[in-house]
């Protein structure tokens, strides 16, 4: 009992002194909150669904996140990564009868083969020239899935997939469960010694080899890993759908996790996450507007890019927070001194 | 017989794709050089010039002649509009000039789909009949495609060689820094750049699409084959882009001539060339390493 009661007052500790303090970690909690009780508040089949994708989307762009944002390598063919995973583990589940939980992990892993296989010619290359390039990639896979229809069932794709789960409601904890999972993960990958690394590939790769780091190794395992996560949203989306189709290959696949990761703001993890959950509902709800409703998105994309080029996410944040200038610990903005040095904020 | 048939149809096919690709690519690469945007958007105008010359001639009932001209103009202003107001405000934040220039895409096409629906469309030839070489019905409309293709490449090569805004342009493109300190107005040749550029993709689109069929979806597939003759040819480089255009429009017509189902695989086999290339040449065919830019 009264160990019960150490942990509660450790609970609230940490909540009273770590997380009521900053606006952005209060948002977090919301968030979490949020995801847990949605299927409480609706039973409504169709927004279940939507936040189903939503969270399978959020997955695949903070895995666009961890490869373009953090080491730079501008990747234009983020389908690839989605459409492999999704058609691996169709193809897995149908053919080899593996049931979800082992062909979704196993088309991740040819997902990050992919990745490996795209990774080495693509080191040469850097900026432009890369992001020119990896667009090519799904594109020639996609010529390959319409030339060999009996193979990957060409324009139709394959359907007759298992599912996850039965009810919507398990798939929909599943796939919040493996967003939160996955995005932890990736954000504790950047906060390491090897996000580290991958910071400073961006900003100056000759620096980095000159430290005598061998910069190949961490582009490939950037390359690599980004395709694990990738491919693991992939899989659970051909799973959740029971269908993979061309549609995931397709280009405009590739441009919109750039430009979900571009407007949440990159080389934060949070940042797409974020503009995941703002953007797809979006295009939901405006589908009452059916005829202009890409007009609209496009439209709302170009008002807020003119007015937050450095994403959305980044922009609140300096808004509601402000950094200590002597101890770098993040303070809410209504503050006049640092709330743990007592330095003046200005 | 039937081999020289497919011969002189890949020849047609592929000199009248290369010339176009070469035009897209020539604008893309322009500025690219100068103001280090990567236009997605280059061949969205491309598409709207073609909507632009079929509004004139079947709504408005003029000639295409007349269509033409007015499409290079409103396409051009259009360009120059969307680059004052919404790219160069954030042009120092190079992700959200792609984004925009994606979004921007994205509009045009959306705004084509309900002004004209989803519908295919075509556009009446400038001139009719055709030629019969070797049996191959040659079409006096291609046979005009290909040489106005090859009149605005020359135009646009003493524009740049010859003239002294040309050489702003080239300054321009080779150091910003330094061709600012010669007294050259970097922010105006960036605009008249953006407006050659688009006026070169609306005039490639105005020449070509009494070949093609409209329809809002046509800037994807010359987007994709665009940017990978600038890669191929060397990002900034004419010479590359113009022996890069011919040599991935005749890929893609012997890809779609001589192997059954090729159509489908036309955009990989050019894609894979454009990658291999690189394996060999990474900076492309005729591209220049620069100095690591830090």
């Amino acid at each position: 009992m009264e160990l019960i009661v150490f942990y509660l007052r450790k609970l609230v500790t940490i909540i009273m002194n770590e997380v009521i303090v900053l606006p952005s970690r209060v948002v977090v909690v919301v968030f979490f909150l949020f995801l847990l009780f949605l299927p409480v508040f609706t039973s409504n089949q169709y927004t279940l669904r939507i936040f189903t994708l939503t969270c399978i989307f959020a997955i695949l762009a903070a895995s666009w996140d961890l490869l373009s944002g953090f080491t730079g390598q501008m990747n234009f063919g983020h389908a690839l990564f989605f459409g492999v995973g999704a058609y691996s583990a169709a193809m897995i589940n149908l053919h080899a009868h593996i049931p979800p939980w082992g062909s979704i992990p196993l088309g991740a892993l040819v997902a990050v083969l992919a990745g490996l296989i795209i990774g080495i010619p693509c080191l040469r290359l850097r900026g432009t020239y890369l992001a020119l390039t990896t667009l090519a990639f799904p594109i020639i896979l996609m010529g390959l899935v319409f030339a060999f229809p009996d193979l990957t069932g060409g324009e139709l794709g394959i359907s007759g997939i298992e599912r996850i789960t039965n009810s919507r409601v398990a798939n929909y904890y599943i796939a919040a469960g493996l967003m939160f999972g996955l995005c932890t993960i990736m954000w504790k990958i950047t906060d390491s010694n090897t996000g580290i690394i991958f910071h400073a590939i961006r900003e100056d790769e000759l620096a980095v080899r000159a430290s005598g780091i061998n910069t190949t190794r961490y582009k490939l395992m950037a390359f690599c890993l980004s395709g694990f996560f990738a491919g693991i949203a992939g899989g659970l989306y051909a799973h959740f759908m029971r269908i993979a189709g061309p549609s995931t290959l397709e280009v405009s696949m590739s441009f919109l996790v750039v430009i979900w990761a571009v407007f949440g703001g990159v080389a934060t993890i949070y940042g797409p996450v974020g503009a995941v959950f703002i953007l797809f509902p979006l295009l939901e709800f405006l589908r009452f507007w059916q005829e202009y409703r890409t007009l609209m998105f496009a439209c709302v994309l170009i008002v807020i890019l003119l007015y937050m080029p450095d994403g959305l996410f980044p922009w609140l944040r300096d808004k509601i927070e402000t950094e200590c200038p002597r101890c770098k610990i993040r303070n809410i903005s209504s503050r006049t001194t640092c709330r743990v040095c007592t330095a003046r904020l200005d | 017989m039937y081999w020289g048939h497919m011969v002189l149809d890949i020849i047609i096919s592929g000199l009248i794709s290369g010339s176009v690709y070469a035009l897209l690519a020539i604008g893309f690469s322009l500025i690219f050089g100068v103001a280090r945007i990567v236009n997605i958007a280059h061949t969205a105008f491309y598409m709207v010039a073609g909507y632009c010359i079929y509004y004139t001639t079947h709504e408005m009932g003029f000639h295409p002649v007349w269509g033409m001209f007015a499409a290079v103009i409103v396409v051009t202003g259009l360009g120059m509009i969307c680059y004052r107001f919404l790219i160069n405000p954030i042009r120092e934040h190079e992700g959200a000039v792609l984004i925009a220039t994606i979004a921007l895409a994205m509009a045009l096409q959306e705004i084509m789909t309900i002004m004209f629906t989803g519908t295919y469309l075509s556009v009446p030839s400038l001139v009719k009949g055709y030629l019969v070489i070797l049996g191959v019905k040659v079409f006096y409309q291609q046979l005009l495609t290909f040489i106005a293709a090859l009149v605005a490449l020359g135009v646009l090569w003493a524009l740049l060689m010859k003239t002294r805004l040309g050489l702003a342009i080239r300054s321009t493109a080779q150091d910003k820094e330094v061709a600012n300190l010669m007294g050259i107005n970097e922010a105006r040749v960036a605009m008249i750049t953006m407006g050659i550029s688009v006026g070169l993709a609306s005039f490639t689109g105005a020449i070509v699409v009494p070949l093609t069929i409209l329809d809002p979806l046509m800037w994807m597939h010359p987007l994709i084959m665009m940017m990978a003759v600038v890669v191929l040819g060397g990002l900034g480089s004419l010479k590359g882009s113009f022996i890069g255009a011919y040599i991935l429009g005749f890929a893609e017509a012997i890809v779609v001539f001589a192997i059954p189902a090729g159509a489908f695989l036309k955009g990989s086999a050019a894609l894979s060339i454009m990658i291999l290339v690189l394996i060999i040449r990474p900076e492309g065919l005729f591209g220049v390493t620069f100095e690591e830019e830090r």
